[in-house]
């Protein structure tokens, strides 16, 4: 199955499970989704439970939040992570602030789903990757799935979650397959994913950068002769540190590898985490491999050039090993 | 262009709203109306008072003239009914209802405040009463009100929303987004743009290119009707309809009360954008004047029975403030409680992270996070006895802070 199959059972599974859950978004019905993740839900769900929405970000994620706190589960599916930002507003001074705020009366039940990534020659306003701006709010929960079945479970276990989580997903794995089990149930948030044991070094792949790392992490076994342990953490908020950190007791190297910028990226938050957490297991600095820090480039060798690739990974990690 | 010819622009007699005689309702009615604005006046009075002796933080945004707009509309309300509102919502909440200790409390900051101490005076929430918040964001709360709004929709409920803003909400990118997904939706909702003449310090007709505010959704399918800000009957007849409208006939509609505020946008605000000779204009027009002289003069209420529920209202307030002196502030262990909901995507992992003490620790763990966590957290918390000299001082004059 593919990842957007895999998020389409997802959603069709909980709207079938609860009245409540609805979805909404710009061309999520008729037009069936504009990565086709939705296809078929307005043909069994009807317009009442998936809306097509006017080009208004803000305002409908506002509107989530506002029917979440009257007690529906709405699902409000954005068209890019950059289209997100019309919508900060409510997603940080709303969504993520109001159970605080209000002293807990009331909650807010809500799922917002956006793809992110490069190297669709989308240029600066539709290829970015902020998985690192939304894992900086307290009170919003961020999963980044890798795999279909991740992208099954987690969305099941976001959609019966009682808090607003972030969901983002990735343009390039949208294609991919990968075996979802039958009658999944729920994943869990904050369990890591380990996809690739070894003893010599911890890389941990972000998003799409999961995959990435472990081809990486193939090369450095059939090329260097260096087994590396590759980690998904699946979701950001909550992050499942003990994982990261068992793990990096045991290689006494991470890598960490993410798609977007560097500076307050994933990984400068993730590595600060490591070394206070198990500086004195630590052989070597945190190594970090991110996008470059500009606006993303239309050109392809210019995009291609400015997110990590495996070459990219396999020369971090040999770093940490001083093998260059 | 403005000031010159600003209070002509902006008097009461050009605005636009005829002054309507409505038959008034029967005593018990006029006297609850009465004893409710009555509350918001002194209840906003003392709030000034407990700001200028730094009993209360930040801003405060008092709604003292606005009290006919809030009851006029609170009283069109049922009980089942949500009301969104914005900063300037203490008078919202008591009209719903809300313990006036309760409102007090959280202007206070303390823990027996109606949000917990955790929103303050611009976050006023009462779930039990459907008041669904005060907002700090201006405009921000019109998507959030369709929102509640369409899941009383989806539920098939008889419930309605009204959502209050300024005229400076208008201006905002939801305002417009909002009004089409309504009218496009259909939605049971009541939009009541309170026009108290001024966006923070710019006037109406320096911030809105239409000044006739009734007008401003209508091009999005929202038709809409003004009425007099001053007067509570005129107020709740005007939004009784539109409620009707919205409730029955699922056509969502937008009020426009135009209205004045005399005090400051903030306590924070020196007043230089409109003269005194504008403010007292307004005067004859209070609504704490009209209302009851309307109800003597009908022989509803005597001046003596006036001036017993005024007397009443200062007591209440009086009490207020007691319950809000003797609340006790938030537990600072309970930092980071309600962040989340806790349940089975939210438990062990690490969710927060608390970097205040050199033992890096998860916030949700701050309970056990040792003896060096909880004396920086106090040390942190001393602070709050100190206050700027500057700012004391200017909150002793009545103006800054």
């Amino acid at each position: 199955m593919r990842y957007r199959e895999a998020l389409n059972l997802a959603l069709r599974e909980e709207m079938r499970a609860d009245e409540r859950v609805f979805l909404m978004g710009e061309d999520v019905g008729v037009f069936q989704g504009a990565f086709k993740v939705t296809a078929g839900l307005l043909e069994e769900f009807g317009e009442r439970r998936v809306r097509d929405t006017p080009i208004s970000e803000n305002t409908i994620v506002g509107m989530g939040v506002g029917a979440a706190m009257a007690g529906l589960r709405p699902i409000v599916e954005l068209m890019t992570i950059n289209f997100s930002l019309l919508a900060l507003d409510q997603i940080v001074n709303s969504a993520a602030s109001i159970r605080y705020m209000f002293g807990a009366q009331v909650k807010v039940p809500l799922v917002i789903r956006m793809p992110q990534g490069a190297g669709h020659q989308l240029g600066p306003t539709h290829s970015h990757s902020f998985e690192a701006l939304y894992q900086h709010i307290p009170g919003l929960l961020v999963a980044v799935p890798t795999t279909a079945a991740d992208a099954h479970g987690l969305l099941k276990a976001a959609i019966r979650d009682d808090n607003p989580v972030v969901f983002i997903e990735h343009e390039t794995l949208y294609g991919r397959r990968g075996e979802v089990p039958d009658d999944q149930e729920p994943l869990r948030f904050g369990e890591a994913a380990v996809r690739r044991e070894g003893g010599d070094v911890t890389i941990v792949g972000i998003s799409r950068m999961a995959e990435t790392a472990l081809k990486a992490a193939d090369t450095l076994a059939e090329e260097h002769g260096i087994e590396a342990e590759v980690i998904d953490p699946r979701t950001l908020r909550p992050l499942d540190l003990d994982t990261i950190l068992a793990s990096v007791r045991k290689t006494n190297r991470a890598v960490i590898v993410e798609e977007g910028w560097p500076h307050g990226g994933v990984g400068a938050n993730m590595s600060a985490l490591i070394q206070e957490q198990a500086f004195d297991d630590l052989d070597a600095p945190v190594a970090r491999v991110t996008g470059a820090d500009i606006p993303m480039p239309y050109s392809k060798p210019l995009e291609q050039a400015s997110f990590p690739h495996e070459e990219h990974v396999v020369q971090a990690a040999r770093a940490t090993l001083g093998e260059l | 262009m403005a000031t010159e010819d600003a209070t002509g622009g902006r008097g009461p007699d050009a605005t636009g709203v005829e002054a309507a005689t409505h038959p008034l309702p029967d005593r018990a009615v006029c006297e609850a109306t009465l004893a409710r604005m009555q509350l918001i006046r002194r209840f906003e009075e003392r709030a000034g008072e407990m700001y200028a002796k730094a009993k209360i933080g930040g801003f405060l945004h008092l709604c003292i003239g606005e009290e006919a707009t809030i009851v006029g509309s609170t009283n069109a309300l049922r009980e089942t009914d949500y009301l969104l509102s914005t900063y300037r919502e203490h008078g919202h909440a008591l009209a719903r209802g809300t313990p006036p200790g309760a409102v007090m409390a959280e202007l206070f900051g303390k823990v027996d405040g109606c949000s917990g101490g955790r929103g303050g005076s611009m976050h006023l929430f009462d779930v039990d009463r459907r008041l669904l918040g005060g907002y700090g964001i201006v405009g921000g709360n019109l998507p959030l009100a369709a929102g509640v709004a369409l899941a009383s929709d989806y539920e098939g409920t008889d419930d309605a929303t009204l959502c209050m803003f300024g005229d400076g909400a208008t201006n905002q990118g939801t305002f417009g987004e909002t009004m089409n997904l309504a009218a496009l939706w259909k939605l049971p909702i009541v939009f009541m743009v309170v026009n108290n003449q001024f966006g923070m310090g710019t006037a109406l007709e320096r911030h809105s290119a239409v000044t006739d505010l009734s007008r401003k959704a209508a091009g999005y399918g929202v038709p809409g009707n003004r009425c007099d800000g001053m007067d509570v009957l005129d107020v709740e007849r005007c939004v009784a309809a539109a409620l009707e409208k919205a409730r029955v006939e699922r056509e969502p509609q937008l009020v426009e009360a135009v209205t004045y505020r005399y005090r400051g946008h903030s306590m924070a605000d020196p007043e230089e954008y409109r003269t005194k000779d504008e403010v007292e204009d307004w005067r004859p027009r209070d609504p704490l004047t009209t209302f009851p002289a309307r109800l003597v003069e009908a022989g509803v209420l005597s001046e003596q029975e006036v001036e017993q529920l005024d007397e009443q209202a200062v007591k209440t307030v009086d009490e207020a403030v007691e319950f809000a002196d003797r609340s006790p502030f938030p537990d600072l262990a309970s930092l980071y409680d309600d962040i989340y909901v806790i349940g089975e995507q939210v438990r062990d992992p690490w969710w927060s992270t608390d970097a205040r003490s050199p033992d890096v620790h998860r916030g949700e763990q701050e309970r056990e996070a040792g003896e060096v966590a909880q004396e920086l957290a106090e040390a942190g918390a001393a602070h709050a006895d100190e206050t700027d000299p500057d700012t004391r001082a200017a909150r002793a004059r009545g103006a800054g802070g």
